[in-house]
């Protein structure tokens, strides 16, 4: 057990990862020598050499290379330094790493992580506030995780890394040089999917993902609260048994509302049939785009005041 | 042996596999769109004869010509063609997104442009797994202005991958002029802007093509880093099956059709005193090898439905 802030224990996995597989790559932009330019990859150049290196910046290629090694036995972790970076790069992501195993019948996989951050931060633009898991989660083919704690950040990153698909690891960079916590380095390597329940309550189950889960579990009085980490492969016996046994449903995410994961969640909540006490509830960023000032963006993005009073308007209803 | 004499036998298979398809087209066997490489066998016969075993190639739409040099099987082509089983990839891939490892063939992909990265990669991976592989990919003129062909040259640059670019100039990009889409025609001299070896040769020839594409990846694989090669050469085909090719200019195809590698390498036999016999040989034993695949292609079974959610994960 070691005190580790979130990015500290990305770092521990991916130093884990390179020590133990070698067919590991890690790079990226500024990854190696810098070690990143939110320092979570500190260090590992040093340690592994040629193995962790600085790339241009060119994120098609950056995650192009990646499929293409990955399609040849490397097991590349790729970083893509902000989440809105991947839209010049899509292609390689929707188009090439998800169709590997599935139109070569099998025959080749394409075993590659890519580790990126997203949301908002006091201060950031347009363009560096943007959640997107949406988007990821709407091509099948690629896994997706969203740690938000020391500990998921160290054993998402390893279940990842180890998976034999494309896999899309979004951190938050809000945590990484938050408070340290006790994390367990030293486990075996859990398999992807699973959700975390972080508050026991019976009125409401309040489902959510990513930085705003710290939020949500401060928020909610006496609701269910599930963090799906795993938004690929989703939890959804476990949901929808949740659901099923409060009779209310919030789901809370930090991305638009419109298309956002949550709708799906609703969607697939209403499909099983659960017998609901209340509508469903989205708690989301009302469809804007993301100002730079943090007085105005504060007022788009959920904050605990609002994320409380929305479960508790749920909780009383119907 | 006859090298010329050989490579015009591997230029029939290719030809022939693509009549062959436009038959299958015509007669709806064939869905789909589907684009030939009919003037374009020169390339991938000169180029995949100097390629490794364990070298890496990634190709376009307009790839079968490529599969066929690489040694993919003509009946698994015309069988994933026809969304048979027995298709190199079971019929997911298509006329335009076929792959066969198996035989070196690391697909075709239609995404202009795309290839490139991954190629790339194949080379980085190349640098860890003790194989010293050479990746090839090839692309179209109009690939040239894809950002992502730019990335990856400059990124194979800076990291000293051995990968071959190899740019098939038709001089169409689909349906549009290359020589409009661009301020300098000669794509090959982009390569000085990267820092790596560029080159225009003679796309028609394959021993051309053999030489100057051998030359480079014996420097690439003692580190020396990328090339691009601009194989000059034709499509004497519309851009699809169907492409009623309005754009073509005055005199074009009956001048494309005087150089175009099977007519040019024939004639060179015949000048080397080469017996006509042995020339029709090679056209008659490429037409029996593809009339059997295609028969034995249209027997196999439909893909099978029951496997379609297959293999989307691990």
């Amino acid at each position: 057990m070691r005190k580790l802030s979130y990015a500290e224990a990305v770092n521990a996995a991916l130093r884990r990862c390179l020590d133990e597989i070698p067919e590991t790559l890690l790079y990226g932009e500024d990854v190696g020598v810098p070690g990143g330019v939110h320092g979570v990859s500190k260090g590992l150049h040093k340690a592994f050499g040629d193995r962790v290196f600085d790339t241009p910046i060119s994120e098609s290629a950056i995650l192009g290379s990646a499929v293409g090694a990955a399609m040849f036995g490397r097991r590349p972790i790729v970083e893509i330094m902000w989440s809105d970076f991947f839209l010049v790069a899509l292609d390689q992501v929707v188009n090439q790493a998800a169709n590997v195993r599935y139109v070569s019948n099998g025959t080749v996989k394409a075993p590659l992580t890519i580790r990126t951050q997203q949301g908002n931060s006091p201060g950031a633009c347009a363009q560096h506030s943007q959640n997107l898991e949406a988007f990821f989660l709407h091509t099948p083919g690629i896994r997706v995780c969203m740690p938000s704690t020391p500990q998921d950040a160290y054993d998402l990153t390893l279940a990842a890394v180890h998976c034999d698909d494309p896999t899309i690891v979004i951190e938050n960079r809000t945590l990484y040089h938050g408070a340290k916590a006790e994390v367990v380095t030293d486990g075996e390597v859990q398999p992807i999917g699973g959700l975390r329940k972080r508050r026991d309550g019976d009125a409401v189950t309040v489902v959510t993902w990513g930085a705003i889960s710290r939020r949500v579990e401060e928020a909610a009085e006496n609701a269910e609260v599930l963090e799906t980490v795993w938004l690929n492969p989703f939890p959804w016996d476990e949901v929808i048994a949740s659901v099923r046994r409060t009779g209310r449903l919030a789901v809370v995410h930090e991305a638009n509302r419109t298309g956002g994961f949550g709708a799906e969640v609703v969607a697939r909540v209403v499909e099983a049939g659960v017998r609901l006490a209340a509508p469903p509830v989205r708690i989301a960023v009302p469809d804007m785009r993301l100002p730079a000032a943090p007085v105005l963006a504060n007022a788009l993005i959920p904050d605990v005041r609002s994320i409380a009073a929305a479960i508790s308007d749920l909780a009383a209803r119907g | 042996m006859n090298t010329l004499l050989d490579d015009l036998h591997q230029m029939w298979r290719i030809r022939l596999l693509e009549e062959k398809v436009r038959e299958l087209r015509a007669s709806n066997d064939i869905v789909g769109s589907v684009h030939l490489s009919i003037g374009q066998e020169a390339g991938p016969v000169g180029a995949c004869s100097v390629l490794g075993e364990n070298d890496a190639l990634f190709a376009t739409y307009r790839g079968h010509n490529w599969a066929v040099a690489r040694g993919v099987p003509v009946e698994g082509i015309l069988a994933e063609l026809l969304g048979r089983a027995t298709g190199v990839n079971g019929g997911r891939g298509g006329s335009a997104y076929f792959s066969d490892f198996a035989h070196g063939f690391h697909g075709e992909n239609s995404i202009v442009g795309a290839g490139a990265p991954l190629a790339v990669g194949a080379a980085l991976a190349g640098k860890y797994d003790g194989t010293n592989r050479v990746a090839l990919t090839v692309f179209g003129d109009g690939a040239m202005n894809q950002g992502a062909v730019h990335e990856s040259m400059n990124f194979a640059a800076a990291l000293d991958l051995p990968v071959i670019f190899v740019c098939e100039n038709n001089s169409w990009s689909e349906l549009t002029p290359i020589d409009e889409m661009v301020r300098n025609p000669i794509l090959a001299e982009r390569a000085r802007a990267y820092g790596i070896l560029g080159e225009r040769i003679d796309g028609n020839d394959p021993s051309v093509v053999r030489d100057r594409v051998g030359d480079a990846i014996e420097a690439a694989r003692e580190g020396g880093g990328p090339a691009l090669l601009e194989l000059m050469t034709q499509r004497l085909v519309g851009h699809y099956i169907g492409d009623p090719e309005q754009y073509r200019r005055p005199g074009e195809l009956e001048a494309a059709r005087e150089v175009e590698p099977i007519a040019a390498a024939t004639r060179k036999l015949r000048e080397q005193g080469t017996s006509q016999a042995r020339i029709d040989e090679a056209e008659s034993n490429a037409r029996s090898e593809v009339e059997d695949a295609a028969t034995a292609a249209l027997q196999a079974p439909l893909a099978d439905v029951s496997t379609v959610k297959e293999h989307l994960y691990a």
